[in-house]
């Protein structure tokens, strides 16, 4: 069993209280098939948390296993403080799952409020809220036409708001920018941006890596059903990847060039790289370099992409899914 | 018990609003159209000639019965092929991963359908042997003895066939789900009719093996029971309808059809609570 990756001390989101989400050790098979071996995470409260990996990672099972919907094999996890499947708990819950499908006779403002009943919600609170949500995911004009009738951004965006119809402490979006135009990804962007400032909890499964940068304060890269790595997203950013070409390069230089960041590495005769913790690490080693008499002839720092990220920690041994 | 109406209303409001309800009340009045034109052209018929009073009472049972037994074939094939979709496409299509994250039981979203599809197959059950009945009575006048309980027994049969068809939805694809839950029926008829045959022809054999089968699938010793009950006391001595029972279920046979029919309720929330969505 690996060890639990969670939110690191002063992590970027609100911290509220215990985490929404503890699991340890999380493990699913579907007969022979392993699906998760190990999903072991915790989601502080008010975090916007992102779950990245490639196709068939396990990332929508670990979904359904947190949300009950398939039993685990073992392990074991809790959401919002209790057992995994906790009906009570569920009313806390809102889930988009990814293909959101529904009855298309019914209209959106009727699956709206079907949705509402499952709830327990009624009467003239719920008609409001159906009304808020409308307003709010840009359907107020289609709430009376049948789903059949929407197109795909339409159908993810009354799944979104149906995800929202019980106000939930914690959410599952399940890739909701799928099928989305931009100005559709736009919307749930700000929506997601919503929901943190209100302190709701947001579990994201999504492919789109730059919509997991510009939203999430924390991932976890998820590899053949197991979390390799997790990391908060506003303190890893500030890293850079700085190369250097500076002459001549011996053993005491590149000794030295460790104390500005880690993974020094000499590429060529004359060129190193090494990773620092923020930009303020370039003009210190410019300083130290000019400082030893070295002649410098370039040297820049970029920051990493959280696609670099990915692609670094799943190694080269995936293959498109 | 709130999230079973709820779910019971949903399945309703789609009947209606997918045009179920106006299809099978639309074919409903168009059997009953050719049923009534048969009925009239018999008993037009029959008033001409000279016969018995008790070859006229065994004609107009055969007509009856005979209407009867069409409705109870269509509400059987209505019963079965409603609801064979009504779990197992919402798996498929990905509908039921949303609505069992709601904080409802998963009892309650099967217990929620099966009322639902019980009301519409109940309903288009009524129509058509009510519709039968009064066609009967309106043109000639004739009554069959027993119709609440025959009903009823009618009634429990498509109970007991959608409840099959709902519980083979929690495991089954549709497909699958669809041959076997009319496969069930179909074992149950033709064990039926190696009953009456075993009876007829004094085969023991035959008949044991028929009883046997109607406890597996006892689907149509209830319409044997109810085609019975339907026959007035003097008709059926004579042997003179083609429904005749040489071989008629026990009473104890619906109260084996009534706990079977519950016995599969239960399968079916137990296997759709086990389910991996």
């Amino acid at each position: 069993m690996s060890e639990r990756v969670g939110p690191p001390e002063g992590g970027p989101y609100v911290d509220g209280g215990p985490d929404v989400i503890e699991t340890d050790g999380l493990h699913k098979m579907f007969g022979r098939t392993l699906a998760v071996e190990d999903l072991s995470l915790s989601v502080g409260r008010g975090e916007i948390f992102g779950f990245l990996g490639p196709n068939g990672a396990g990332k929508t099972t670990s979904i359904k296993m947190l949300l009950a919907l398939v039993t685990p094999t073992g392990g074991r996890g809790l959401v919002l403080g209790k057992p995994l499947g906790d009906r009570a708990t569920r009313a806390r819950i809102g889930f988009l799952p990814e293909h959101f499908r529904f009855h298309d006779s019914l209209t959106g403002r009727e699956l709206l409020r079907f949705h509402g009943r499952l709830h327990r919600l009624a009467g003239l609170p719920l008609e409001a809220r159906i009304d808020t949500l409308l307003a709010r995911v840009d359907l107020i004009e289609a709430a009376d036409r049948r789903l059949r009738g929407y197109s795909k951004g339409m159908l993810q965006r009354i799944g979104l708001a149906q995800a929202l119809i019980n106000d939930p402490e914690l959410v599952f979006l399940d890739e909701p920018t799928s099928g989305l135009d931009p100005l559709g990804r736009l919307l749930v962007r700000d929506m997601i941006a919503e929901l943190r400032d209100r302190g709701t909890t947001v579990f994201l499964n999504s492919h789109l890596l730059g919509e997991v940068e510009a939203t999430c304060d924390r991932v976890a890269f998820v590899k053949q059903g197991r979390v390799v790595h997790a990391m908060a997203l506003r303190e890893e950013s500030q890293c850079v990847d700085v190369e250097l070409r500076v002459a001549p390069l011996d053993a005491a230089t590149l000794t030295g060039l460790a104390q500005f960041g880690t993974d020094v590495t000499q590429v060529s005769a004359d060129v190193v790289r090494l990773r620092a913790a923020s930009e303020d690490a370039v003009p210190a080693i410019a300083r130290w370099l000019v400082a030893r008499h070295l002649n410098v002839y370039a040297l820049h720092g970029r920051r990493r992409t959280l696609e670099e990220w990915f692609l670094d920690i799943m190694g080269d041994d995936q293959r498109p899914g | 018990m709130m999230a079973i109406f709820t779910f019971a209303r949903l399945t309703l409001f789609e009947a209606r609003r997918k045009r179920i309800l106006f299809a099978a009340i639309l074919c409903g009045v168009a059997f009953l159209v050719v049923f009534a034109t048969g009925v009239f052209l018999a008993w037009r018929e029959l008033l001409r000639r000279q016969i018995s009073f008790v070859e006229r009472q065994g004609l107009l049972v055969m007509f009856t019965l005979a209407g009867l037994y069409a409705a109870n074939f269509l509400s059987v094939l209505f019963a079965v092929l409603l609801p064979v979709d009504a779990v197992s496409g919402e798996i498929d299509s990905g509908v039921m991963q949303t609505l069992a994250s709601k904080p409802v039981r998963r009892a309650d979203v099967v217990l929620g359908k099966w009322l639902g599809h019980w009301i519409v197959v109940a309903m288009y059950l009524m129509t058509l042997s009510g519709g039968v009945l009064l066609v009967s009575r309106s043109i000639t006048g004739f009554v069959p003895p027993s119709v609440v309980g025959a009903i009823s027994l009618m009634l429990l049969e498509v109970t007991l066939l959608m409840t099959v068809s709902i519980a083979g939805g929690t495991r089954f694809s549709t497909v699958t789900n669809g041959i076997a839950s009319l496969g069930f029926y179909g074992i149950a008829f033709v064990g039926g009719w190696v009953e009456q045959i075993g009876a007829l022809g004094g085969i023991q054999s035959a008949r044991t093996l028929g009883v046997v089968v109607s406890l597996i699938s006892p689907a149509d010793s209830l319409w044997r029971l109810a085609s019975y009950n339907l026959q007035p006391a003097f008709v059926r001595d004579l042997g003179a309808v083609v429904f005749t029972s040489a071989s008629v279920p026990t009473p104890l046979m619906v109260w084996w059809a009534g706990g079977f029919t519950l016995v599969m309720l239960v399968v079916a929330v137990r296997s759709f609570e086990k389910r991996q969505l």
